[in-house]
C-alpha cells in the first residue's frame, strides 16, 4: 500500500472517527429509533413464485386483539399511490423504449416472485402482528413460473402486455463491424458464462420506521438507504405518499449497503403510509429470511462472448450476448445495471478496436435484480477477462504477455472506446508489473509443483480490470436514460467559533465519509479534523443529494466539497483583505491563515469566521455569515484500474478450493485516506472472492428460493480468505479537483474473474459456473 | 418467535415435571438449534424448560480409563479442557470442529446429542469410542442411541445426564465442514483399541453409525491404502444442494482415509 503520510491530512490513514460508536454499540440505526406511541408492521408475503390473488379474508386477523389495521395491495391502490417507477428508461435496439411492468409496492391481483409483500399486518406489539398475520387467509391460483433467465423468452408472459418476457433488447457498438472482423480474424475464442445470482446480505438488515404529524401534515421517514434524497423524490414524485415539501427522509447510521439500500421499496413506502392511515407511528424491521427473499439481488446473466485475435495476438473484436435476469419487476436502477453499467465496460484496458453487445434483459418469477457491489462492472470485467485468459490459454501465450501486448498504453489517453466511453488516464502496464512482482510471477512454476507434492493443484489467474465510477456526468446520463442527474451537493458552514459543519448528499453507510471528508475540508481549511463535523442522511439537514454508490462519495461528493471549501475561502479573503486593509489581490489563504502578501500582517480562519459573524469591522458589499454549497456535476466517469492476481490450490481427493494468495494492485488515482482504501480493498475482495467460490442464490424450478438462510448461501468468512496483499499505482483522475477515481468496488469487480481464472487454471478446463463449489469440482476433476 | 413459558428450574424431578405438565414442552440445553428454529418460527413450544439452574449436569471426571462429561458441558470448555486433551484429545480436538466460536460457548454435549443433528460432530464421537449416555432414568449404548433423522432412544421428558466415553489407545476426527453452516458434510472417527479398530460416520446418513465396511478393511492393520478398495455404497445417505450422496460416500472414504494417517502419527 502507498506509505501514508503523517498528520491527519490527505494521504494520511487516519482512525475513522465513527467507529468509536459503531464498536461501542452507540450506532443509532434505523431500529434503534422509536417513537411514543410507536406500533409494529409485519409483511404478507407470496409463498408462490406466480399466482393470481384470488381472495385475501382479513377479518380474522384484525379481529386479533392489539391489531390496529390489516391493509392490502388494494387497499393502497385505493388511496391512490402509484407504483415503484424505475429511474432509468433503456432505449432498445429498434429505437423504442423498454417496456416497464407495473410495480406496485403492495401486489394486487396477481403476485410474482416469492416474498413479495400484497399486504401487511400493523399491531401493538410485533408478537401480535406476526400472530394476526398467520390468521390472514389468503386464496392463490398458481401458475407456472418462469425461472430460468435463459428460457425465459420462450416461455408464457408473467406480465400482460410484456412479449417474450422482454424488458428490452439493447445493443451497443458497431455489430457489422464486430462481425467483419470476427470472421477475418486469425483465431477466434468462444466462451460461454453464468454470471450467478448473489444476495447482498447487508450486516444490517433493511428497516423503517413511518410518522406522521397530523398537526403539520408532516411525514417523517426513518430508513436504511443509501440515497435519501432520491428516496423522497421517488415516494413524492412517483409514489405520491406525501408531497416533498412534507417529507423528510432520514438514513442515519447504516450497516452496508452493498447497492442494495439504493432501490425504494415496497415496506418503507408502506409504512408511511400506514402510519397515516392508523394515527401511529410504525415501524417494520426484517427478518434476516426476509432480507434473503426482498432484498433486490445481483448480477444473473447467461453470456456467450467471442473474441478474435489476429496472427500476432492483438484483439480484433469482442461480440457479447448477454440475457440479464431482471427479476419480477424492474428494480430502480434495475435496467441501467446490465446495460450503461456493463457493456460499456466491454473494451477494459484493451485496445479492441471493434466491439459489439447485445442484452436482453427478461423478467423472471424471482426477486428483482438491481445494482450490488460493482453492478455490472464485475458482470463486463468477468466476460472480459475470463475470456482474454481463454485466448491465451488456447494460444499457447503467456496470459501476461498477451494482455500486455493489447493494453492501451499511457500516450493513448485520452482513449475513445469503441463502446461510449473516453478513458481520461490509466497507466494499466504500470500496476500489472508491480501486481506480477508482488505475487512473484516468475516462482509460480516452482510453487506449482511444490503443492503437487502435496496433492494439491495450483493455478494462478489474472484480472486487469477496469470500472467507470464517479456516477456521473448529469447531461449524459440523462441523455442514456437516467430519471435524475447524478451531481452531488456539498454545504460547508463555518461556525463563529471557527469549527466547520459539514452537510454533504453522499451517503455514508460504512464507508467511512465522516473521516475521510473531513480530512479533505480540515486540509483546505488548516483545521483539524476533529473540527469537522460531517452531516449527511437527512433530507431535513443536507440540502439535496444523489447518495452513495458506484463508487461516487468521494469523486462527486468531495469535489462538491472542494468547490464549496473554495467558496468560503474566497469569502474569507474578502474579509480577511477588509480587516487588513489590504488589496484583495493580495490577500493568500495557506495553512490555515489568510496572510497579506509580502508582509507580517495575518489572521486565522477562526478570527474570520468570527468576524462574518460578528460583523463590526466588515466589508459593506458583504453579507455576513461564512456558509457556502456547491453542486458538483462531474464532467466525466472516473476510471479505477488494475491488476488482481489470485492463486488457488485444489484438493485433488476433496475438490475444495484454497485461495492461498491474492494480490491486488489498484489505480484510484490520489488517495486521502490509505487505511480507509486499503479497507475498502478487502471488503470488495472477500466478496469477489464470495461470488467465485462461495455465494448462490439459487431458485428451484417452482421459484422457491433454495439458498434462503446462511445454512445454505454461504458468504466467506476471514478463515477463508488469506492474507490480501494490496498495494496502489497512481495516476490522478483529470477532471475532478481532488484528482481522486474511487475505490469502493474494485475488489468485487477484479475478484471474480482473477479466482476464477486461477480455478481454471489449475483444473485444465475451460470453464466451470461459479461458485467453485467442492463437489463441482470434485466432478469436474473426474472429467 | 412465539411467546411461551419459560422456566429454570432447580431439579432433575422439577424439571421433568414441568415438562410433563407443559402443553408442549422442551428442554433448554445450550439452544444452539432450538432458539434459532423458534425464531424462525418452526417451533412453537408452549414452554422451555432451561436446564441450566440443574445441579449435577455438569463436570468432567477421567476415572478407570473411561472419561465422564456432564450433558451440559460447553464444546468450548471440552475442546478447551486439559483432562479432555489429556484424557480424550480427540474429543478436544472435536469439540473445537463444531461450528463457531458463539456456538462452542454455548451449545453443549447433551443438547448435541439429544437433538441428534444428522451433520452434528459429536454422535460420530459416540459411535467410534462405544460411548454411554446416561439419562436421568437409565444408560444406553451409543449404538442403539441414535436411531434415524432427529430421531433417538429418548423416550419423552427423559434427560440426559452425562455422557462416557471409553478411552482408546488413539483416534483421529477427520472433518469435512460445510462452508456456510459449518455442520459436518461428512466426519469420520477412527479409533484404535485393544480389542480392534472401530469407525464413527456422521454427517453422510440419516444420522451416526458405524462404519463396518471400512473397519474390516482396516482389521488387517492400520493402512490408509487398505481403504482404496471399500465400497462405501451412497443408499440412504444424505442429499442437498452442496453434496449428493455420491459425493458424500466419496468423503467418507477420503476422511477416514485422512483420519488413519492422522492416527498413525500418535504414539499408542
Amino acid at each position: 500500500m502507498a506509505e501514508a503520510v503523517a498528520g491527519s491530512g490527505i494521504g494520511a490513514s487516519v482512525r475513522r472517527k465513527e467507529d468509536l460508536r459503531f464498536i461501542t454499540g452507540r450506532g443509532r440505526y434505523t431500529d434503534d429509533i422509536s417513537m411514543p406511541g410507536q406500533v409494529h408492521a409485519v409483511f404478507l408475503r407470496s409463498p408462490h413464485a406466480r399466482a393470481r390473488i384470488v381472495s385475501i379474508d382479513t377479518a380474522e386477523a384484525a379481529a386479533v386483539p392489539g391489531v390496529l389495521a390489516v391493509l392490502t395491495g388494494r387497499d393502497m391502490a385505493a388511496d391512490g399511490l402509484g407504483d415503484l417507477p424505475c429511474g432509468w428508461l433503456v432505449k432498445q435496439s429498434d429505437g423504442s423504449d423498454m417496456v416497464a411492468a407495473p410495480h406496485p409496492p403492495l401486489a394486487h391481483g396477481v403476485v410474482n416472485y416469492v416474498g413479495e409483500p400484497y399486504g401487511l399486518v400493523v399491531a401493538e406489539d410485533l408478537a401480535t402482528a406476526w400472530r394476526a398475520a398467520e390468521l390472514v387467509v389468503a386464496e392463490f391460483e398458481e401458475r407456472p413460473a418462469v425461472v430460468d433467465p435463459a428460457l425465459a423468452m420462450e416461455s408464457e408472459a408473467i406480465h400482460e402486455g410484456v412479449a417474450r418476457n422482454l424488458a428490452y433488447e439493447w445493443v451497443l457498438g458497431d455489430q457489422s463491424a464486430t462481425e467483419t472482423a470476427l470472421a477475418g480474424a486469425a483465431h477466434v475464442t468462444r466462451l460461454d458464462l453464468v454470471n450467478n445470482r448473489l444476495i447482498p446480505n447487508a450486516m444490517e438488515p433493511r428497516a423503517a420506521l413511518g410518522v406522521h404529524d397530523p398537526g403539520t401534515g408532516e411525514h417523517v421517514l426513518y430508513t436504511t438507504s443509501q440515497n435519501p434524497h432520491l428516496e423522497r423524490l421517488v415516494l413524492s414524485a412517483f409514489v405520491g405518499v406525501a408531497p416533498e415539501h412534507k417529507l423528510r427522509v432520514v438514513a442515519p447510521d447504516v450497516g452496508g449497503g452493498f447497492g442494495s439500500k439504493i432501490p425504494v421499496y415496497a415496506e418503507e413506502t408502506a409504512v408511511l403510509w400506514a402510519a397515516r392511515r392508523v394515527g401511529r407511528p410504525v415501524k417494520w424491521k426484517a427478518e434476516r429470511s426476509e432480507s434473503f427473499l426482498a432484498d433486490a439481488h445481483g448480477r444473473d446473466h447467461v453470456t456467450h462472448a467471442e473474441l478474435g485475435l489476429d496472427e500476432h495476438g492483438r484483439f480484433v473484436a469482442l461480440e457479447v450476448h448477454t440475457t440479464a435476469n431482471l427479476g419480477a419487476y424492474l428494480s430502480l436502477f434495475g435496467s441501467s445495471v446490465p446495460t450503461y453499467l456493463y457493456g460499456t465496460l466491454m473494451a477494459g484496458q484493451y485496445k479492441t478496436p471493434n466491439i459489439f453487445v447485445k442484452v436482453h434483459g427478461v423478467y423472471t418469477n424471482t426477486a428483482p435484480v438491481d445494482a450490488y457491489r460493482g453492478a455490472g462492472r464485475p458482470e463486463a470485467t468477468y466476460v472480459v477477462e475470463r475470456i482474454v485468459e481463454a485466448a491465451a490459454r488456447e494460444l499457447g501465450r503467456d496470459p501476461a504477455d498477451l494482455r500486455r501486448q493489447n493494453l492501451i498504453r499511457p500516450e493513448d489517453f485520452p482513449y475513445e472506446t469503441p463502446v461510449a466511453l473516453v478513458y481520461d488516464t490509466g497507466n494499466y502496464e504500470a500496476s500489472l508489473d508491480k501486481a506480477l512482482a508482488l505475487i512473484d510471477y516468475g516462482g509460480f512454476p516452482e510453487r506449482k509443483a511444490e503443492a503437487a507434492r502435496r496433492g494439491k493443484r495450483r493455478g494462478i489467474g489474472f484480472a486487469c480490470y477496469i470500472e467507470a465510477c464517479g456516477l456521473a456526468p448529469s447531461k449524459l446520463a440523462i441523455q442514456l436514460g437516467a430519471g435524475v442527474g447524478l451531481y452531488e451537493s456539498g454545504e460547508i458552514r463555518v461556525n463563529p467559533t471557527g469549527n466547520v459543519t459539514v452537510f454533504t448528499g453522499s451517503h455514508s453507510h460504512g464507508q467511512g465519509h465522516e473521516t475521510t471528508f473531513a480530512q479533505v475540508v480540515a486540509e483546505r481549511f488548516g483545521i483539524g479534523i476533529d473540527d469537522v463535523e460531517v452531516v449527511h442522511g437527512d433530507t431535513g439537514r443536507v440540502e439535496f443529494g444523489l447518495g452513495t454508490y458506484g463508487s461516487r462519495s468521494l469523486a462527486v461528493g468531495g469535489s462538491a466539497l472542494v468547490r464549496a471549501a473554495d467558496k468560503v475561502v474566497e469569502k474569507g479573503r474578502r474579509i480577511a483583505a477588509h480587516m487588513l486593509e489590504a488589496d484583495l489581490a493580495d490577500v493568500e489563504f495557506a495553512d490555515g491563515r489568510f496572510t497579506v502578501r509580502d508582509s507580517n500582517q495575518s489572521l486565522s480562519f477562526g478570527e474570520v469566521a468570527f468576524a462574518a459573524y460578528v460583523p463590526a469591522n466588515y466589508p459593506e458589499d458583504l453579507e455576513p455569515g461564512l456558509s457556502e454549497k456547491a453542486f458538483y456535476d462531474p464532467e466525466n466517469f472516473t476510471f479505477p484500474a488494475g491488476t488482481h492476481i489470485a492463486e488457488v490450490e485444489v484438493d485433488e481427493e476433496t475438490g475444495v478450493v484454497e485461495l492461498v494468495d491474492f494480490v491486488a494492485v489498484d489505480d484510484f488515482g490520489k488517495v486521502i485516506n490509505p487505511m480507509i482504501v486499503h479497507g475498502q480493498i478487502h471488503g470488495g475482495v472477500a466478496q469477489g472472492v464470495g461470488q467465485a467460490l462461495h455465494e448462490r442464490g439459487l431458485y428451484d424450478e417452482y421459484g422457491q428460493l433454495q439458498t434462503g438462510s446462511y445454512m445454505d448461501y454461504c458468504i466467506p468468512r476471514a478463515d477463508d480468505l488469506p492474507d490480501f496483499r494490496v498495494d496502489t499505482t497512481v495516476t490522478p483522475c483529470t477532471h475532478n479537483p481532488l484528482g481522486v477515481k474511487g475505490c469502493g468496488e474494485a475488489g468485487a469487480i477484479g475478484a471474480p474473474a482473477a479466482v476464477m481464472n486461477a480455478v481454471t487454471d489449475a483444473l485444465g478446463v475451460a470453464d466451470l459456473p461459479m461458485p467453485a463449489t467442492a463437489e463441482k469440482v470434485w466432478r469436474a476433476l473426474r472429467g | 418467535m412465539y411467546p411461551f413459558e419459560y422456566h429454570r428450574p432447580r431439579a432433575l424431578e422439577e424439571a421433568r415435571a414441568l415438562f410433563h405438565q407443559a402443553e408442549d414442552g422442551i428442554y433448554l440445553a445450550g439452544g444452539q438449534t432450538l432458539i434459532p428454529t423458534m425464531k424462525q418460527r418452526l417451533a412453537a413450544p408452549s414452554d422451555v424448560v432451561d436446564l441450566a439452574g440443574v445441579p449435577g449436569l455438569t463436570g468432567l471426571a477421567v476415572e478407570d480409563g473411561t472419561l465422564r462429561v456432564g450433558a451440559l458441558s460447553r464444546h468450548a470448555e471440552v475442546a478447551a479442557h486439559p483432562d479432555v486433551k489429556r484424557a480424550l484429545p480427540v474429543l478436544a480436538h472435536l469439540a473445537s470442529c463444531i461450528g463457531d466460536p458463539q456456538v462452542r460457548n454455548r451449545g453443549t454435549l447433551g443438547g448435541s446429542v439429544a437433538n441428534s443433528d444428522p451433520a452434528a460432530d459429536y454422535p460420530a464421537a459416540l459411535v467410534a469410542l462405544g460411548a454411554t449416555v446416561h439419562t436421568d432414568s437409565r444408560s444406553i449404548a451409543a449404538e442403539d442411541y441414535f436411531k434415524d433423522l432427529f430421531e433417538t432412544a429418548l423416550e419423552p421428558g427423559e434427560i440426559i445426564t452425562r455422557i462416557d466415553f471409553p478411552r482408546p489407545l488413539r483416534a483421529a476426527y477427520r472433518k469435512f465442514p460445510h462452508p456456510a453452516s459449518r455442520y459436518a458434510v461428512v466426519g469420520v472417527l477412527v479409533a484404535e483399541f485393544d480389542g480392534g479398530l472401530r469407525v464413527g460416520i456422521t454427517g453422510a446418513g440419516p444420522c451416526a453409525f458405524r462404519g463396518t465396511a471400512l473397519e474390516e478393511a482396516l482389521a488387517d492393520g492400520l493402512d490408509p491404502a487398505a481403504l482404496d478398495g471399500v465400497e462405501v455404497p451412497d443408499a440412504g445417505f444424505n442429499s442437498d444442494l452442496f453434496a449428493s450422496a455420491e459425493y458424500r460416500a466419496h468423503l467418507v472414504k477420503v476422511m477416514a482415509k485422512r483420519a488413519v494417517q492422522d492416527l498413525l502419527v500418535q504414539p499408542r
